[in-house]
């Protein structure tokens, strides 16, 4: 399903303009990433989609459907929602926190169940934990669950907000490679929330870059956003994720290695690339 | 300790007769107390006011309350039906601030996602948060629970019957058996009626007894 905001702004009622005129297109079975630094109002732009907030002006279409004429509750009901601190419910166990949705659209509890053991292995989580509280699981599991549990009303929509935020970096570059993965079979649109440059480009087939009060500094594929930033803004948001983006090329005992801006070592350059005369030592993008 | 092994058909009789009178406050004042809690909780401007308007309530000393009360009620003075009120209104006095308080410890993250998962409000509020707001309320309820096994004591002074019966009766004969028998069966009571709240609360929050979270495993 695709989503387009048209014209879209919100002030909340203290005064804040968090969105001034956000307008965009996210095409369907596509994953776009918000990337921006906190405040910049990408979790307003999500609650849109789902009609946890409504715009003050503009609107937001789902397949060419104005979602202010959709019964929330329904809404929410066919979008899945993953939030950063899972957002589980600490009364229920893993499997009745996964099976929340099909429960409450009716689905018998044993189906609904069944239904919940399934999506554990879906997302790579033993069905051994089936029985636990969310307090009794890792972050990391928590996360799978969360994701599990948007997963379970089959929903063509997913909404992440910065879901693998506070997890370690090992577990979170597992949970990026899983969701890969996921997304490749389940061919939903995405529209994925981070403030992680490296976490954007991984993920984001469009990426679109947000400044304060919801202003797009740049949207594209990551390779137009690295290959050609829009302005300054934007070459020192790409830039600035510990310097690795700009790479050059150092010869080390006989050896091409690839090096950082802070000249650690990134890799060893591919005998392929020799042979490509030019392409080698200018690097993803001259700083 | 001959007058308690004389008297224990007294002290039964009469410790039947105080729960009895306890516990209705006690259930009728949570009753009442979480549609105003929930008010205070969920309408800001209102809390100030219903709360501090309840806890002046509570100041009301106790046989001043059992006097006054029939001039509103109609009830006689010396009814049940008028202690049963007073000592309800002092439930719901402190109980409404512990349901209020209750319903704000409720993680704001929670509720967030009950209400993404496409929980109406009213469903949310019984699925979701009044079930965490369980632990503080219950917390409330066994201080109410306490309180009022406490202040049904007081009304043998205009005449209803309890364990505070042994309290003037062992005075006004100087047993002081009579008078501790009616002090400690009290405590006793209060203490059963705590326990049991608090077994209750285990039963159904099975989610409240887990220990310390699961050591993080190497895989997550
Ligand atoms: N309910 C609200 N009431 C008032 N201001 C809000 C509310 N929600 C968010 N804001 C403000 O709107 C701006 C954008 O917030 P948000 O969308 O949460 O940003 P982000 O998710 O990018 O960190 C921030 O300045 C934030 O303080
Ligand atoms: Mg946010």
């Amino acid at each position: 399903m695709s989503i387009e905001f048209r014209g879209v702004r919100k002030a909340f009622p203290d005064g804040t303009v968090a969105v001034e005129d956000f307008s965009l297109v996210i095409p369907s079975r596509t994953t776009t990433v918000l990337l921006g630094s906190s405040g910049c109002g990408k979790t307003t732009l999500l609650r849109m989609v789902n009609r946890m907030v409504d715009p003050s002006a503009g609107t937001v279409l789902i397949d060419d459907e104005d979602v202010a004429a959709v019964d929330p509750v329904a809404l929410r009901r066919r979008i899945g929602y993953v939030m950063q601190n899972s957002g589980l419910l600490p009364h229920r166990r893993v499997a009745d926190n996964i099976a929340t949705v099909p429960r409450l659209n009716g689905v018998a509890k044993d189906a609904a169940r069944e239904r919940a053991l399934q999506l554990m292995d879906t997302v790579g989580l033993d069905r051994s934990l089936a029985d636990r509280y969310p307090a009794q699981l890792s972050g990391g599991q928590q996360q799978r669950v969360g994701v599990a549990r948007a997963l379970a009303a089959e929903p063509n929509i997913l909404l992440m907000d910065e879901p693998f935020g506070a997890v370690d970096p090992i577990v979170r570059a597992e949970l990026q490679q899983e969701l890969i993965r996921l997304r490749r079979e389940l061919e939903k649109t995405v529209v994925f929330v981070t403030h992680d440059v490296d976490e954007a480009f991984l993920l984001g087939d469009q990426v679109v870059l947000l400044q304060r009060g919801g202003r797009i500094a740049q949207a594209g594929t990551p390779a137009e956003i690295l290959a050609n930033p829009a302005s300054d803004f934007v070459a020192d948001f790409v830039g600035a994720g510990r310097g690795r983006r700009s790479l050059r090329v150092e010869e080390i005992d006989g050896v091409l290695v690839v090096v950082d801006a802070d000249g650690r070592p990134a890799g060893v350059l591919a005998d392929e690339a020799r042979t490509a005369p030019g392409s080698a030592t200018r690097g993803n993008r001259a700083q | 300790m001959n007058w308690v092994a004389e008297n224990a058909g007294l002290i039964l009789a009469l410790a039947v007769q105080h729960l009895r009178l306890s516990l209705l406050p006690i259930v009728l004042g949570f009753a009442i107390a979480l549609p105003l809690g929930y008010l205070a909780h969920r309408y800001r401007p209102t809390r100030g006011v219903l709360l501090t308007a309840l806890g002046l309530l509570y100041t009301i000393p106790s046989l001043a309350l059992f006097v006054a009360l029939p001039v509103v009620t109609g009830i006689s003075v010396l009814s049940e039906a008028n202690v049963v009120t007073a000592l309800t209104i002092y439930a719901v006095a402190i109980q409404a601030r512990s349901v209020a308080d209750a319903l704000d410890s409720v993680d704001p993250d929670v509720r967030q996602a009950a209400t993404a998962l496409g929980y109406s409000g009213w469903r949310r509020f019984w699925a979701v948060e009044f079930p965490l707001a369980g632990p503080v309320m219950l917390a409330g309820l066994r201080v109410v629970a306490v309180s009022t096994i406490a202040l049904v004591t007081v009304g043998i002074l205009v005449g209803v019957k309890s364990l505070g019966y042994l309290f003037t009766n062992g005075f006004q004969r100087r047993i002081l058996e009579e008078v501790l028998s009616g002090v400690v069966m009290t405590m006793l009571l209060a203490l059963l009626v705590d326990l049991v709240l608090a077994l209750l609360g285990r039963a159904v929050m099975p989610w409240t007894r887990i220990g310390t979270p699961a050591p993080r495993r190497a895989a997550p």
